[in-house]
């Protein structure tokens, strides 16, 4: 009998490693793919060495590897929105646009292609199934320092049917001892934490380097009160709660309370001020199909590795909805998501397009 | 056992090179030593040599030896223009190899002036263009005889002849063509010919330039009086033999293999039309063209996905041009012929080899169309 085809999606790190090794443990006919996603002169992410690390994986365990060239619609789907969304003085959530339109959607099909059932990725991620349904829900990892579902909310019941996160039962710990154990040569390989384009860290620098000119425009800071404190070199150097880098000299502590692209202005806000209570989100899916009802109770993540805080759904109308704090006021960072949880399911999720604030 | 159909990326060593250059891996041999080491080395170099000389009808104290075409390519285009002065500028066409592209862009971005002739959907260059395109600073031009990812063959010979009186050298990048068609440097009427070693089952990391007698060449390596101080550095003699050994086979089997490999290519070619009415071949519709090479184009199919499917299938196959990563990218030879992004991604070229069997080719057309057919509807098989 011909054995079922996965396709396992290898970064060249330990957790698409071990992701792989346990579809080939678990007797699958495993096809190993990476995706090369930035051209050479982009920086080091993504680089060869990566597409080495992977491949010897894939020797070591037996199985096939290939390297797909998606640079152009990450560029289109990923890396253009990005610096959009600073230049419209939101800031992006890349992670999540790449694992919508490039990981499983276009690697999904081209692994549908190859005659592939499923798509194993090194997600920190569970999927569940409901008992009563049947149907499949992203549950966040066993590891929850490590938890990814933040980045894959909007997987819906058909993508997770056809998804595997064979890692998301173990701790960052027992995939390293995996690895370890199976002599797989990346077990020690350090993690990468910034955004993958940006290699040198330096975001504005990107956004500088990729928008065209006339959309750099420098601006005023201004206080509550509508005061000039100072000036700046463009809205997408800011990102609301910033406290650090505002350039005003000494004095007292401010922070970005909002960013006005039409404007170019930065708002600030002095000490702690009054936090959002709430927040309004776009593009909205849940995993039911269907938001709950009106009032309903949950957690909202609205950054990543931030605790979720509990909120309740104030308004629902078409695929935007209003979420309220219940428990305290919290910055809010416009182009993030909003992740819905109950306890380890992902609800739903959207795109954080403002801050609710005034009175409760 | 696994069928190649990749002979344009390279070829298998073939057992008599093997033999060659297993003999001259191990002793002692370095042609410039005065003692009887050296002495057996340069005569073995020597030999090579004259037998790459006798592929193209050249001198033997015509040929250097280089570590491959891209060095060769790298020596023509720099060398001559450096020899032609710091104004000295070029024309080439938009299908060549990346050694010539991109080494044609670099010069260049020094200063240079360069003219990249466009070429038709058939990605055949005009002789009339590229002759156009010669301008009062031109001192070189560099064309392709037979191109690798598509077959067409340029009409090198024609725009020799125009410019002979031009006081321009003309370079050919003939890796393609060695093996599979006659080469004749008179007849080309050239100055500077490129060759590969391992596309005609020698070792890889060897190559010549032919470089006409009297033709001005700046060396790019200094260093050493080897190869009439063309380009200093111990020789390759191993591989220089082996190169040598690869060119006398070439030459003796061309007429047979390049006829064999048409009717197979031809067999491929019909067989896959009719089982894929929609396919397209990539390339020439009429004269001259690789005998070897099959580049298509299978509508709703991404190339890569076909590739990976034959490779599990058992069966090697190339798209597009590959980067350093082996990913394929939008090949800019079917970009330079028209193509828009998504379909320069999707020509698979399949390239046949002297050993290359009717066994092969009906094995492909076996396994070909289920995996088309796979690909197209999305489920598993």
């Amino acid at each position: 009998m011909r054995r079922e085809r996965i396709v396992a999606a290898m970064s060249g790190g330990v957790d698409s490693a071990v992701a792989a090794a346990r579809c080939v443990a678990a007797g699958y006919d495993v096809i190993g793919i990476s995706l090369r996603l930035l051209r050479a002169t982009d920086g080091h992410c993504c680089s060869l060495d990566d597409f080495h690390d992977a491949r010897a994986v894939a020797d070591r365990l037996g199985f096939p590897h290939y390297v797909f060239d998606m640079t152009e619609p990450f560029e289109r789907h990923v890396m253009q929105p990005f610096v959009a969304e600073y230049l419209a003085g939101r800031t992006p959530n890349p992670c999540a646009r790449c694992n919508e339109h490039v990981k499983f959607g276009l690697l999904w099909e081209r692994a549908r292609e190859l005659g592939a059932t499923r798509l194993a990725t090194g997600h920190y991620a569970r999927i569940g199934v409901d008992p009563a349904s049947g149907a499949p829900s992203l549950r966040t990892a066993r590891d929850l320092a490590k938890d990814q579902t933040y980045f894959l909310f909007m997987l819906g019941r058909r993508q997770l049917e056809r998804t595997l996160f064979p890692v998301g039962e173990l701790t960052k710990g027992e995939v390293r001892a995996e690895a370890a154990a199976l002599g797989l040569p990346v077990a020690d390989k350090a993690e990468s934490m910034e955004v993958c384009f940006v290699t040198d860290g330096d975001t504005a620098g990107f956004v500088e380097r990729h928008a065209p000119p006339a959309a750099l425009r420098a601006g005023p800071i201004v206080d509550d009160g509508g005061r000039e404190l100072g000036r700046h070199g463009g809205v997408h150097r800011f990102t609301v709660g910033q406290r650090r880098g505002l350039g005003l000299g000494g004095g007292e502590r401010r922070y970005v309370t909002g960013l006005d692209a039409t404007t170019g202005t930065v708002r600030v806000a002095a000490g702690e001020g009054p936090a959002p209570h709430g927040l309004v989100a776009r593009g909205v899916s849940w995993a039911a199909g269907v938001p709950p009802a009106s009032g309903a109770s949950f957690a909202v993540r609205i950054r990543h590795r931030h605790p979720p805080i509990p909120a309740r759904l104030a308004a629902v109308r078409d695929d935007a909805v209003q979420v309220e704090f219940t428990a305290g006021g919290s910055v809010v960072t416009p182009g993030q998501a909003a992740v819905f949880y109950r306890d380890d399911l992902v609800l739903g999720g959207g795109w954080i397009e403002s801050a609710v604030t005034g009175t409760a | 056992m696994r069928i190649y159909l990749d002979h344009n990326a390279t070829a298998p060593l073939r057992p008599e090179v093997r033999a060659t250059v297993l003999e001259f891996l191990g002793p002692p041999a370095n042609p410039s030593s005065a003692h009887r080491e050296g002495a057996r080395a340069r005569a073995a170099l020597e030999t090579a040599r004259a037998e790459v000389a006798a592929l193209i009808g050249a001198a033997p104290a015509e040929i250097v030896f280089t570590s491959g075409a891209t060095e060769a390519n790298n020596l023509a285009l720099r060398g001559a223009l450096a020899a032609a002065g710091p104004a000295a500028g070029l024309v080439t066409s938009a299908v060549e190899h990346a050694s010539v592209l991109d080494t044609a862009r670099a010069l260049a971005a020094d200063g240079r002036p360069l003219a990249i002739v466009p070429v038709d959907g058939e990605g055949q260059v005009a002789a009339r263009d590229v002759i156009a395109a010669v301008g009062p600073a031109t001192r070189l031009v560099t064309l392709g005889l037979a191109n690798g990812e598509v077959g067409a063959v340029a009409p090198v010979a024609e725009v020799a002849t125009a410019l002979r009186e031009r006081n321009v050298v003309v370079h050919t990048d003939a890796v393609q063509a060695a093996g599979r068609m006659p080469l004749d440097v008179s007849a080309l009427g050239v100055d500077l010919l490129s060759l590969s070693a391992h596309k005609l089952g020698g070792p890889a990391g060897v190559g010549a330039l032919w470089v006409r007698r009297g033709v001005r060449l700046r060396p790019e390596l200094t260093g050493g009086p080897q190869e009439r101080l063309r380009r200093a550095g111990t020789e390759n003699v191993a591989g220089i033999v082996g190169f040598g050994v690869a060119a006398r086979l070439a030459r003796n089997e061309l007429t047979d293999a390049a006829a064999r490999m048409h009717a197979l290519a031809e067999r491929l070619w019909t067989g896959l039309r009719a089982r894929l009415p929609d396919a397209v071949r990539n390339g020439p519709a009429a004269g001259p063209r690789l005998p070897n090479t099959l580049n298509l184009s299978v509508p709703g199919c991404t190339g890569e996905s076909l590739m990976v499917l034959l490779d599990l299938a058992g069966i090697a196959v190339s798209v597009g041009s590959a980067c350093a990563a082996g990913a394929a990218e939008p090949s800019h030879v079917l970009r330079a012929m028209g193509r828009d992004a998504e379909a320069a991604r999707g020509g698979l070229r399949l390239s046949l080899g002297p050993t290359t069997s009717a066994v092969d080719v009906d094995r492909v057309l076996d396994v070909l169309p289920g995996l088309v057919a796979q690909v197209r509807g999305g489920a598993a098989a």
